[in-house]
């Protein structure tokens, strides 16, 4: 039954098991990621392929990681969503200046329509600010392809690539052809001293822009003569220049017509772009999003017809796709809602928004399973910006509300969130209390729920589940100088929860409740690893 | 095969293997040899919200996601998911549901999916073996038998008079 399959090196993949079997066999040495919704399965595919994975407490320190191994001259992914990549700017666009010996693949995961995000910012943006080199996958096929590609650039070239994809590209499943494209085999990591490339102080940093610019101009030129961008003649009456899973609507609806598929978005291959607009009647620009390809035309002086604005919102499909072309930008009609999701039954989130929501509470949430709590019955979340702000944006509410007000709010972050970003806003609060003190509730469920139960550094297990170094948070808080400090289990005494609650937010002291109950899905599979690992000890 | 390809929605809620049967049902087509693309949405919706994964198969398959009123077969799990999903279906599309099945021949009520599978196969072209191969591929050994069982009970389900194309 498989041997057609296995003939042809054929498999039935995601886009993320397509990125991760390409780092695979291109013999990446280190993934590094923080999970998050559609980016999350890359690295644990590529650790189930006997690839080296692990998830970083955040983001940013993911890509430092990154940075180190493909100085070394290794070859490194770092797997991110869109979000993501915010918080991994500040090495991005600096690492940009600098000469990797190795190679370096940032996956932003964007979410048009937002599926499973907070927001729906296209990440194209930040290939153009930082001066990264961009590939967009459009289905699996291109998915694996483009991370070698991408390797084969970053090492060409010696910059870091960002290789684009959106949520239809990661969660779909398409034929994968294996080993369509040679790449060289990676040398042995080894350290060379490179002072002006790599110390970006500002003497070394001016002259490293400069590079980056000729560095990004040459990759330009290359992307028009012979990069991965496609063009698929048809009828001269109507043009379309497309990328990323756009692609495919556009074959979907508009099979009469001459497209041209661009594989690299940054830099353009414009002079491609230029003739292909040149050739047809009518040009028009079918992209995902923001108006990345349509501005970078027009600043170059091709004329091409972009979508009406209400197109921007949301993710595209075949319908939308059609009228765009058609010229029809009239009210869509509104999709028939389906059940939303909720807090599962028997959830100890539930026993914690039930107190909050007593206690009258203005709550200061975060990212993860228990941003449910804001929906009906418990309705008991009244804020939500970005990973880590639970604290941070409770703080400020707490500086400036009066006094009875004030005294009502309490930070609520999830344990994967709190090492992810919420640390640092308890060193804020250590170091600028509120008058009124303030009160911190971490749910600690034992695991990233979220994004389907991955290991944090709270839990004490790696990515694949092994045995590690594990920080412990009432000793991390107590270290930071917090007195009150209480651990329990919610569900085990709802009532008792409450009292410490409503007692926390009575007094004018600074109080870190940690709620510690294992996520009802993941008690059964933690308790098996924890088992699994006892075994090896002995 | 005409060019076209073969669309299928499978709907229903979070946990009740929505997408174990969009996985189950692209094995097939993809076995066959056939262009295959499956596509649907993770995250939120596994917390008990409606899940739905669309399955398209054919010579050269473009969209991973069904167009509007494309669907040939909406295969739906959950009854209350039908007027949700009710849109995708073309106006000769068939719709499959649980009220087909009768519960009580099913040893595991959680196999309903496959039992569902089992209405669908019906009307493709796939030979049972393919089916029982997938099935055996893509469930645990010790679910082997319960999920055999079902699918025939669906597969031996009389076509529904109207419904037949």
């Amino acid at each position: 039954m498989d041997s057609l399959q296995q003939q042809h090196a054929l498999s039935l993949l995601s886009g993320d098991e397509a990125v991760a079997m390409a780092a695979f066999d291109s013999g990446v040495k280190l993934g590094t990621g923080y999970p998050g919704t559609p980016s999350t399965e890359i690295l644990e595919t590529f650790e189930s392929l006997g690839g080296r994975a692990q998830w970083s407490p955040n983001e940013k320190v993911a890509l430092e990681v990154g940075i180190g191994v493909a100085f070394a001259g290794a070859r490194a992914l770092v797997t991110m969503k869109h979000v993501g990549l915010n918080v991994a700017a500040d090495p991005l666009f600096t690492v940009a200046y600098t000469r990797l010996d190795g190679a370096l693949i940032v996956v932003s995961a964007d979410d048009p329509g937002m599926a499973s995000s907070q927001n729906e910012q296209d990440n194209r943006r930040y290939a153009l600010a930082a001066g990264v080199p961009m590939l967009e996958p459009s289905d699996s096929q291109e998915a694996y392809e483009f991370t070698l590609r991408a390797i084969d650039i970053s090492e060409r070239w010696q910059v870091p690539v960002l290789l684009r994809m959106t949520t239809r590209v990661c969660h779909s499943k398409s034929v994968v052809r294996r080993a369509t494209v040679a790449i060289r085999p990676p040398r042995p990591a080894h350290f060379e001293h490179d002072f002006p490339s790599r110390v970006m102080i500002p003497a070394y940093a001016r002259p490293a822009h400069l590079r980056l610019r000729k560095t990004l101009a040459q990759i330009a030129a290359w992307n028009d003569e012979a990069g991965p961008n496609e063009v698929i003649a048809g009828s001269p009456s109507l043009g379309i220049i497309t990328s990323g899973v756009a692609f495919q609507y556009v074959r979907e609806v508009a099979g009469e017509a001459s497209v041209l598929k661009l594989g690299m978005t940054h830099p353009l291959p414009l002079e491609r772009m230029r003739s292909f607009a040149a050739s047809v009647e009518r040009c028009i620009v079918i992209e995902e999003g923001d108006p990345y390809l349509v501005e970078g035309a027009r600043a170059a002086g091709i004329t091409v017809e972009a979508k009406p604005e209400i197109f921007r919102f949301g993710e595209l499909n075949s319908g939308r796709v059609r009228r765009i072309l058609g010229g029809d930008d009239s009210p869509e009609p509104t999709p028939v809602r389906g059940k939303p999701p909720a807090l599962c039954p028997g959830c100890p989130h539930r026993t914690v928004y039930t107190a909050l929501k007593n206690l009258n509470c203005i709550v200061s949430g975060d990212i993860g399973c228990y941003s449910l709590g804001v929906l009906p019955p418990f309705e008991a979340m009244d804020t939500l910006v970005c990973m880590g702000a639970a604290i941070g944006v409770g703080l400020g509410l707490r500086h400036s509300l009066p006094p009875e007000e004030a005294r009502r709010v309490v930070s609520v972050i999830g344990d994967s969130t709190f090492v992810h970003s919420g640390i640092t806003g308890l060193i804020e609060m250590v170091y600028n209390p509120p008058a009124s003190g303030h009160v911190v509730l971490i749910l600690d469920n034992g695991t990233t729920a979220m994004t389907g139960m991955q290991e944090h550094p709270g839990t004490g297990r790696t990515l694949a589940h092994a045995k590690t170094g594990k920080v412990v948070f009432e000793d991390l808080v107590r270290s930071l100088g917090v007195r009150n400090v209480h651990v329990l289990d919610p569900a085990a005494d709802a009532a008792g929860f409450q009292k410490l609650i409503q007692t926390c937010l009575e007094t004018p002291e600074l109080s870190v409740v940690i709620a510690r109950r294992d996520c009802l899905l993941a008690t059964r599979a933690i308790r098996e690893y924890e088992r699994c690992n006892e075994q090896q000890a002995n | 095969m005409s060019s076209r390809p073969t669309n299928v929605v499978i709907a229903g809620l979070g946990g009740q293997g929505v997408i174990k049967a969009s996985d189950i049902l692209a094995d097939v087509a993809f076995s066959a040899g056939l262009d295959v693309k499956k596509s649907e949405l993770h995250g939120m919706s596994q917390r008990g919200g409606s899940v739905s994964s669309d399955v398209r198969f054919g010579k050269r398959v473009f969209s991973p996601m069904v167009p509007e009123r494309e669907a040939n077969f909406l295969l739906v799990i959950a009854p209350d998911q039908v007027e949700v999903n009710a849109a995708v279906l073309g106006p000769d599309g068939i719709l499959i549901e649980p009220s087909q099945i009768d519960e009580s021949s099913l040893s595991n009520k959680k196999s309903i999916n496959v039992a569902l599978l089992g209405v669908l196969s019906r009307h493709l072209q796939f030979p049972v073996e393919a089916w029982t191969a997938a099935l055996k591929r893509n469930l645990p050994e010790r679910l082997h038998d319960v999920n055999l069982t079902a699918f025939s009970i669906g597969r031996a389900t009389e076509l529904t008079l109207g419904q037949e194309k």
